[in-house]
């Protein structure tokens, strides 16, 4: 590999990085105006992250240095698997590093990390948060794993980069398979990044918190590191998305910074839509009860199932 | 036996209310509290009096419609009573409470502090003693929760400091996995001495601090004072006065409702509900400026009336805004109605049946959603409600959905009323001078406020002072209720399930 494609690749991580906040920032801006508010600066998320940093850490006495390691760890292996996810292009280096297995494992050990920091303190809200995500994520995962399999039946790989690159490569016709398992990975997305109707990122209500509650102890740096993570990961999420469904407008092979500048305008029109599109289904949605929530992701699983079998039994 | 042997003792009747006075030993008051509940009637009220440096006098309200009773017990050197907390629930926690404010013991076998938080010593009674002694040096206690025991029971605490901005409570769940077994409530973090300080204001003053009790019912509260006021000094009313109160009343009901509809939406997740019952709710409070020269009517109702008249012009911003808020109200609960995930969230959520609420002693908002009719307006109308024709609300199912449908019910019905106010108004003055009560006068108000029941009883000191002045909040006998709501649901659902009641904190602390 040539010192530019790794520099290309950085590239794509830092992107990953930067654009992160402003997505979310972008879809809560969404949801304001979609609920007749005035939206706050899309740049919020930056100033949250900021004054985070800027702040003295308070932690409690009973907290192990599992506390203090997890925030590092899940920030970490968010900047990891965006490393892997193709968002930008598909011949980054770290192409053949991992497969989509692999990054379902890389987002599970930031579940597991979270939820043992949870735990860690010892308060009622983190273990119930952290009860409540742990019962969401092994929901989640397979139906996640089924998307991916569709995907890769299709381009017969479980290499992300690969995946988008077949369906870019291809003539152009549309998989009913694909539109199926694009609906449980909505769906998927919504639950792990606890959006509505799984969970409410703006509840000021601890009783009913799940992603919050295991945030309730975390202070200044390490409270903007998981902040950061979580808007990460729904960056993640998003490119992964692309990366499944719609990849045209990445570029497809090349390892030139250039090729990479010039796919960024696409990536940014895809994200400004996924984040109006993520607004709306949150507008237009309560909250569910939280034993609805496997419910819901087995419907998501099953959508995924189907997918698998349209495309086995129809070959489409 | 029945009620009616009772009224032949009846002392007197105040005039132009229903509201009648009765002197009973100590050990008839259970007698009598039986009778009340067996024609089925409520507690409102239960407070002790001191006069000679100790508390000796029990005064209760009770109501059993078409009949108030104000009932006045003097106690003896021993100073106890016999509890009542078996026929009406809610009597135990009220019980507690004149014990930690004025040192007289009931009979009722809770004898755990309910308003004292170790702020003032054990043997020290805020009501009774003067000075009162210097705050104990290690301001905790132990309060004895109840404690649930079995396989994976746990306990969540949770409060008095919470996530969000609200006032303070402690809720004590005792859990298996998300299933609340049950709840026990721990308040009296907002008491703030408002009894011992009403004993420092002169008379007339006195509606101020009332206003101040509960600042959402700021209309109710104060009302219910002048009323108590007004019937001690034997004031007669001017019917402007009293039908600008009504038009206070209900705005005030009508602009909780369309907070609490918002909020109750955005707790189950549907932040535009918040978003536009707060716009309408804004311009409520815009129209009502207008109106009545207050956004918030705090010190609206003073004792002989009110404190400003109706502005003329207000009158047409405010008719036509009422008209818009109807259709807009319309169209936002038939998005509550049929929006799936709303009504998943709110039915059959904290369910308090009838029976249970008939036992409980639910009253107001929540008591009517859960089939129990009393609403004083219509009970023990007082001028002009009789002349108002207000339909009374009920709903029969006693969850959170009823709550919500009951809100959008009453708050139509309180549009029209304020509409029929409007174009019905009676000239004149809308403000009498009242004059100073004689010492020793007793007297009752009670206002039927948007969450329940307010009552007001007031004493008059010498010289225009206030000996003893005791405010309480329809919430003293809504939360016990809300520990059977959530029995059974499951823990994410009990701030939807607290929402719906929405009780007060700082009316029930005092």
């Amino acid at each position: 590999m040539s010192t530019v494609a790794w520099l290309t690749q950085f590239l794509e991580v830092l992107a990953a990085l930067i654009l992160a906040p402003l997505f979310l920032g972008w879809v809560n801006a969404c949801r304001a105006w979609l609920q007749n508010r005035r939206a706050p600066s899309v740049l919020l998320p930056y100033h949250g992250i900021r004054k985070l940093f800027h702040k003295d850490a308070v932690i409690a006495a009973s907290a192990s240095p599992l506390f203090r390691v997890a925030p590092y760890v899940v920030f970490g292996a968010m900047v990891a698997a965006a490393a892997v996810i193709p968002s930008m292009g598909t011949g980054l280096p770290f192409r053949s590093a991992a497969d989509a297995i692999a990054l379902v494992g890389l987002l599970a050990i930031a579940r597991v990390f979270m939820s043992l920091a949870a735990m860690d303190i010892g308060t009622a809200f983190g273990t119930l948060g952290a009860r409540r995500d742990m019962m969401i994520g092994f929901l989640a995962e397979p139906a996640l794993l089924m998307v991916i399999f569709v995907a890769s039946l299709l381009s017969a790989t479980t290499a992300l980069p690969l995946i988008a690159e077949r369906l870019v490569v291809q003539p152009l016709a549309l998989y009913p398979s694909l539109a199926f398992t694009a609906v449980a990975f909505t769906m998927v997305l919504l639950a792990e990044n606890a959006r509505i109707p799984v969970d409410n990122p703006a509840t000021h209500l601890e009783l009913t918190m799940i992603h919050e509650a295991m945030l309730l102890e975390y202070s200044a740096r390490h409270l903007a590191l998981m902040e950061w993570a979580a808007a990460l990961k729904l960056f993640n999420y998003a490119c992964i998305g692309f990366a499944l469904f719609v990849p045209w407008g990445a570029s497809i092979g090349s390892t030139g910074i250039g090729a990479m500048a010039l796919s960024l305008p696409a990536l940014l029109v895809k994200l400004a839509v996924a984040g109006l599109w993520l607004a709306l289904l949150e507008t237009v949605s309560a909250k569910l009860r939280v034993f609805r929530a496997p419910e819901f992701m087995a419907t998501a699983f099953m959508f995924a199932v189907l997918g698998l079998l349209v495309h086995l039994l129809l070959g489409a | 036996m029945s009620l009616v042997r009772w009224m032949t003792r009846a002392t007197s009747t105040q005039a132009g209310a229903a509201v009648t006075q009765l002197l009973v030993e100590p050990r008839e008051w259970r007698e009598l509290a039986q009778d009340v509940a067996a024609a089925g009637g409520r507690l409102l009220a239960l407070w002790g009096t001191n006069r000679v440096g100790q508390c000796d006098t029990l005064h209760a309200v009770t109501v059993a419609p078409p009949r108030v009773l104000a009932v006045t017990i003097p106690l003896d050197a021993d100073g106890g009573y016999p509890g009542v907390e078996d026929v009406f629930p809610s009597a135990s926690r009220m019980q507690r409470a004149v014990f930690d404010l004025c040192g007289v013991r009931s009979t009722g076998q809770d004898t755990r502090p309910w308003l004292r938080h170790a702020a003032w010593p054990e043997d020290a009674f805020p009501l009774v003693a003067n000075p009162m002694p210097a705050p104990p040096q290690s301001p905790l206690d132990d309060y004895a929760f109840v404690r649930v025991e079995g396989d994976g029971v746990h306990e969540i605490a949770v409060g008095p400091v919470h996530a969000g901005i609200i006032e303070p409570g402690h809720f004590r769940f005792s859990v298996v996995g998300e299933k609340v077994l049950r709840l026990e409530e721990r308040l009296g973090y907002v008491h703030k001495g408002i009894e011992r300080r009403f004993t420092e204001l002169p008379i007339l003053d006195g509606h101020r601090l009332a206003a101040r009790v509960s600042g959402d019912s700021a209309v109710a509260y104060a009302w219910s004072y002048c009323q108590a006021l007004e019937r001690m000094a034997g004031t007669v009313l001017p019917p402007r006065a009293a039908w600008l109160r009504a038009l206070a009343l209900e705005l005030e009901r009508i602009a909780n409702h369309l907070g609490d509809l918002g909020a109750l939406g955005n707790d189950a997740g549907f932040a535009v509900g918040l978003a536009q019952f707060s716009r309408l709710k804004e311009h409520l409070l815009r129209a009502t400026e207008q109106a009545l020269g207050q956004r918030y009517l705090l010190d609206f109702v003073v004792p002989g009336g009110t404190r400003n008249d109706f502005a003329p012009a207000g009158a047409t911003v405010l008719d036509e805004y009422l008209v818009q808020l109807t259709d807009e109200v319309t169209a936002l609960r038939g998005i509550y109605e049929e929006h799936t995930g709303l009504r998943d969230r709110f039915a059959g959520a904290g369910t308090v049946l009838p029976e249970l609420a008939a036992w409980i002693g639910l009253v107001g908002l929540a008591g009517r959603a859960s089939g129990q009719l009393l609403d004083l307006r219509v009970d023990a109308a007082c001028a002009p409600y009789a002349e108002l024709n207000l339909r009374r609300c009920t709903r029969q199912d006693g969850d959170v959905l009823a709550r919500v449908t009951l809100r959008f019910d009453e708050l139509s019905e309180s549009v029209r009323i304020v509409r029929r106010i409007l174009r019905a108004l009676p000239p004149g003055n809308h403000s009498i001078t009242v004059t100073v009560p004689p010492a020793g006068a007793v007297g009752v108000g009670l206002i039927e406020a948007w969450r329940g029941p307010v009552v007001v009883g007031l004493e008059a000191g010498p010289d225009g002072s206030i000996l003893r002045c005791h405010p309480q909040d329809p919430s003293w006998h809504n939360w016990p209720a809300l520990e059977h709501a959530i029995i059974g649901n499951i823990v994410p659902d009990f701030p939807l399930i607290n929402k719906s009641f929405n009780l007060s904190y700082s009316g029930h602390d005092l």
